[in-house]
């Protein structure tokens, strides 16, 4: 499989009145095209950080970026990023928020736009283009600011704590929604969150940073014997408590010292 | 189908409602009828305090006292006032958010400015622009100008940080970022500060017919007090008051109007 993104050396000190600070050293990962990859560490330990750099919307203090073999400075538009909250625009109507990213970039044509609704339609979404962000529920506007990074076709998308506004059982319900969606898509998602059982359903692999500055420590294969492993499925199964255990037990060494 | 309680409730909140209003209409026909009575019994002196009875004749004997040119004097100088000053402190609110540097150069002004009582600068004005109509629109500017920079700057600098940082994410430009999140998210504030400074303009264009002025609500009640007509500073106080509801009343209707509008996309 080709490598999708590939991560070198990346090395972010921040300055402050009062002096520097390292947030992360020296970085080396890699993800192949189509692959889940969870991010995990104390909090502090520069998850953020690491995904508003790749991103580009941070600068980076060293280091290099590539997507596709090609090396990237600046936001690529081959990126989607998913933040915390879906930060729809409560003075505009679904259709007009999932259309804002290509707005933005000045590349809303008759295609773009047939494109934006097919997707609206094949998560059940059409319906609601003329309402209003605050008459939908936590999920479905979850799944509106997905649709809209979509709308601009990233390759990769990179979610920051994305479902952590959320509460417990919308956030499993959503999880597997968007699991769901990207999978069909065909999109490559670094996931950064704080929730050692998200990172578990969700992903291929799963990077643990130590605390600042973050460094990777480890990096975990998880594999499931189910054939149609999905978010909720793979919680039932036995291996899911064993990954659990083995990845508390790495945080929470570095929680103790 | 409408439960028993259901009823009770909304009987017991019409009550109330009904309650208050007449409370409300039954002081102020006290309070007139009071004022009234004592001033006929000559327990006060309606020389001083006037009476309802004379403002009421006052008021309907309008061309007396040229009350409709007064009326319109003031009304004008208060709404050139008012936009002028609400136009311009929101144009430098954007300039001050645009440019972080500007913005933390002229916020020690700012403060002073704001906590300066703009009367003061009354005899500047004058000199600098003249008396008449110009030097009390530019007082009223002066009032509601720092308040509504100030206040609009501050709302553009709190908008929510996730937005900005979503609309970034899409290569947004500086002006995408003003015109798409922070204007629109700040609607509110605007009209806040449309609220706050219609009050405002009016206190300015008071104010400055105090100072200087042949024509004005202010210059009446100036004028009134100087000759000892006090039917006539209590009908222009009443009548600056009615102004002022009304234009609050108009601001309000902004208000709705753009509230209602902002879902046209």
């Amino acid at each position: 499989m080709e490598k999708i993104l590939e991560v070198k050396n990346i090395n972010k000190t921040y300055q402050t009145p009062k002096g520097e600070i390292k947030a992360i050293e020296n970085i080396n990962f890699s993800i192949q095209n189509g692959e889940f990859v969870s991010i995990i560490g104390p909090s502090g330990c520069g998850k953020s950080t690491l995904l508003s750099i790749i991103s580009g919307l941070e600068e980076k203090t060293s280091g290099e970026i590539f997507i596709q073999g090609k090396k990237v400075e600046g936001i690529s538009s081959e990126i989607g990023y998913m933040l915390q909250k879906d930060c729809l625009l409560e003075w505009r109507t679904i259709w007009s928020n999932v259309m804002l990213g290509l707005e933005l970039k000045g590349i809303k044509t008759q295609e773009s736009k047939d494109y934006v609704e097919n997707l609206l339609k094949k998560y059940h979404l059409y319906e609601f283009k003329d309402k209003y962000p605050q008459e939908l529920s936590g999920g479905m506007r979850q799944r509106v600011a997905l649709i809209r990074t979509l709308a601009i076709k990233p390759k990769i998308l990179l979610l920051d704590e994305a479902f952590s506004a959320l509460d417990y059982q919308t956030r499993i319900m959503v999880t597997n929604d968007i699991y769901e969606i990207l999978r069909k898509e065909n999109i490559t998602a670094l996931i950064v969150t704080h929730d050692i059982s998200e990172a578990i359903s969700m992903s291929d692999r799963v990077i643990v940073l130590t605390k600042r500055p973050g460094t990777i420590k480890n990096i975990y294969k998880i594999e499931f014997e189910e054939e149609e492993k999905n978010p909720i499925t793979c919680r039932e199964s036995p291996k899911f408590s064993e990954y659990f255990n083995t990845l508390w037990k790495e945080l929470g060494v570095d929680g103790n010292k | 189908m409408v439960t028993n309680e259901r009823k009770l409730y909304l009987q017991k909140r019409r009550k109330t409602k009904i309650l208050v209003a007449t409370t409300q209409i039954l002081i102020l026909i006290a309070f007139l009828g009071i004022w009234e009575w004592m001033a006929n019994k000559e327990i006060i002196d309606s020389f001083i305090t006037s009476q309802p009875s004379r403002i009421w004749q006052t008021l309907t004997n309008l061309g007396a006292n040229d009350l409709i040119k007064h009326i319109q004097v003031t009304a004008y100088e208060t709404i050139v006032g008012f936009l002028l000053g609400t136009t311009l402190g929101i144009v430098v609110a954007i300039i001050l958010w645009w440019s972080n540097f500007l913005a933390k150069v002229a916020d020690p002004y700012l403060v002073v400015l704001n906590s300066l009582p703009k009367v003061a600068l009354g005899p500047i004005i004058i000199i600098w622009v003249g008396s008449g109509t110009q030097a009390i629109i530019v007082m009223a500017i002066a009032i509601s100008l720092i308040v509504t920079i100030l206040e609009n700057l501050n709302g553009f600098l709190r908008t929510d940080e996730n937005l900005i940082k979503m609309a970034k994410t899409f290569k947004a430009t500086k002006l995408q970022i003003l015109t798409k999140i922070i204007l629109p998210a700040n609607i509110s504030t605007f009209i806040s500060s449309l609220k706050v400074n219609i009050g405002l303009s009016l206190v300015g264009v008071i104010s400055g017919e105090f100072l200087v002025s042949k024509a004005g609500l202010g210059y009446l009640i100036v004028y009134g007090g100087q000759v000892f007509k006090l039917d006539l500073v209590m009908t222009s106080v009443l009548i600056l008051g009615i102004l002022a509801g009304i234009m609050y009343g108009v601001v309000v209707l902004i208000e709705k109007f753009i509230l209602n509008s902002k879902k046209f996309k």
